[in-house]
């Protein structure tokens, strides 16, 4: 029961919030898009001009810019892949009782907590390094010869790198949604007489088919715009082997100081993942009026 | 007939779990074995694991070369800040939002999760620009308030489910007993919220500590926190691997103990309630 006094007060206790969101994405977003339509250089400041879509032409255009698409895509792509039927895989396996349970569930959690520039720098020097890592070590032990992952395999190296960080969340997730599956279904599958694997397929995939959707479109979020992880490890070399669109724009932005052509590109990301957000708004709103 | 698990199973099950528990965590485990090594026995090959002469030198050394103690100070500044900004902005929001919902309520909720959405590199020019011209690179202050901002819907979100889950039929009562909304908010509502606040206080620092996007582009020397200081391990420091191990680790530390202490609340908090 509201009254018009506590409706009027709901309305200025949502105002900030809604105010200071509708700011920050106005703002500087429609400044990205007036930059991208002007050739603008750091550099060269006061030389700004109208130049219309010329910076998306070029940036649509560039070489780079299919390397850092299809190296996004393989990226969000190759994570999403090790980190949902490694995180099923996992979640079934934790989902048994075993002794040590709760032990076992932080060591496994524990990675999704490591900042992305320790993660992939303990990686890069301390694994895959080709003289000193562990990897080379090991390859040594075994009679291999060393393998320089970061150059010779940049970007399935950042892949391995960010999965490792995320395959806890993607865990985390689907054994919360693989505990709320009622005990009973299965055992009367098992009393019907199907065996384990069709009662995997038929009743326990179909129960985390949602959480993995959700996983899904949450990492992708998240993955499109991987940065930190390539800055420190390979820069987003050799050439452009492991630059994302992400990267792109920034190394465009920052360190060639053209401002045009980034925001072009910046724009091109915004459109990208609004694609995915898409379906995710969808889900999430579905659920919220369950 | 309730299934009994042989031990034999359990036991295999204990094994393999135990198995790539460890196996997951050893990058870590090992990070912090390196940081207590020499640099020699560092690189030592074959790698001693366990039998080494354990030394606090790269500790000491990592805070008189750099001024450790500094970023990690940042860091905490940074990241408590934006989250007690964050809740100050949010609670009343959410709040509102889910005791006096209006016919807009969800899709004003939905635009804020929205605006989660943008990729930070389509604002990454025009911020960069505006703190240059106000004075805001490499100043923690500036760095709050972006965390504040990317951070706010989540923390808006995160309150809101909890908050849903108080009966408003409390609510009602005490207004039927002749409270006002003040003492409404005082007496009955913080006590019953004060859980969700702290989870949701929890994950945001989290979040906000491990944030490697606009604490990377936006932080020099002055202001810069953990993440950014360790990525200035990327050449030729990070050589040295114990000492890249003793940064490492005290920068993971603290929010690996929170971390675990906010399992539970985690999968609520970065799914916006759609997996509880």
């Amino acid at each position: 029961m509201s009254t018009a006094h506590s409706r009027a007060a709901a309305k200025a206790m949502i105002s900030p919030a809604v105010l200071l969101l509708l700011c920050w994405m106005i703002v500087p977003l429609s400044m990205t898009v007036y930059f991208s339509l002007l050739s603008y250089n750091l550099l060269m400041p006061g030389m700004e001009e109208w130049i219309g879509l010329t910076n998306y032409e070029f940036f649509l255009t560039d070489p780079a810019f299919f390397t850092a698409l299809s190296n996004t895509l393989l990226l969000v792509g190759g994570v999403l892949l090790i980190t949902v039927v490694g995180g099923i895989l996992l979640a079934l396996l934790l989902d048994q009782p075993f002794f040590g349970q709760g032990i076992v569930r932080i060591l496994v959690i524990a990675p999704f907590f490591v900042m992305p520039t320790v993660s992939a720098l303990v990686w890069k020097n301390m694994f895959m390094n080709p003289v000193n890592g562990l990897f080379a070590y090991l390859a040594k032990f075994l009679g291999l010869a060393p393998f320089d992952f970061l150059a010779h395999a940049p970007l399935l190296s950042i892949i391995l790198i960010v999965a490792w960080g995320w395959l806890p969340f993607a865990t985390l997730i689907l054994l919360t949604a693989l505990q709320s599956l009622n005990p009973e279904e299965l055992e009367a599958a098992e009393m019907d007489g199907a065996g384990s694997l069709s009662r995997f397929f038929y009743i326990v995939l179909p129960h985390l088919a949602r959480a993995v959707t959700v996983v899904v479109l949450i990492q992708t979020i998240f993955l499109l715009s991987v940065f930190a992880e390539i800055l420190v490890t390979t820069n987003g070399g050799p050439g452009t082997a492991s630059t994302n669109i992400t990267y792109l724009v920034y190394a465009q932005s920052l360190l060639q100081f053209d401002v045009g052509g980034g925001s072009a590109g910046g724009i091109v990301a915004v459109v990208l993942a609004n694609i995915v957000a898409f379906f995710l708004m969808r889900m999430i709103g579905k659920n919220l009026e369950a | 007939m309730a299934r009994a698990v042989s031990t034999r199973r359990k036991l295999a099950v204990t094994l393999i779990a135990w198995g790539i528990g460890i196996a997951i965590f050893f990058p870590i485990l090992w990070t912090i074995l390196t940081s207590f090594k020499t640099e020699a026995e560092a690189v030592a090959m074959p790698p001693s694991f366990l039998f080494f002469d354990w030394t606090l030198e790269n500790y000491h050394e990592v805070q008189e070369r750099s001024n450790y103690f500094r970023h990690f100070l940042n860091s905490v500044i940074i990241s408590v800040g934006s989250t007690l900004v964050g809740l100050v902005i949010a609670i009343p929001a959410a709040w509102s939002m889910a005791f006096v919902p209006g016919k807009r309520t969800k899709d004003v909720l939905m635009w804020m999760l929205s605006t989660k959405m943008l990729p930070p590199v389509g604002v990454l020019i025009p911020i960069y620009l505006l703190f240059r011209d106000f004075g805001l690179l490499d100043t923690r202050i500036g760095l709050v308030i972006v965390l504040t901002l990317i951070n706010l819907p989540i923390i808006v979100w995160m309150l809101y489910t909890y908050f849903k889950e108080i009966p408003s039929e409390i609510l009602e009562a005490a207004r039927m007993d002749g409270a006002g909304l003040r003492q409404e908010i005082l007496y009955v509502l913080t006590p019953m919220a004060v859980p969700g606040i702290a989870s949701t206080l929890l994950l945001n620092i989290i979040l906000a500590w491990n944030e490697a996007f606009w604490t990377l582009n936006l932080t020099a020397a002055e202001a810069a926190p953990l993440t950014a200081f360790i990525a200035s391990y990327s050449s030729p420091e990070g050589l040295f691997y114990a000492k890249l191990s003793a940064a490492s680790t005290l920068a993971i530390a603290p929010i690996l103990i929170l971390g675990w202490f906010s399992q539970k609340q985690l999968v609520r908090g970065l799914t916006f309630g759609a997996v509880k």
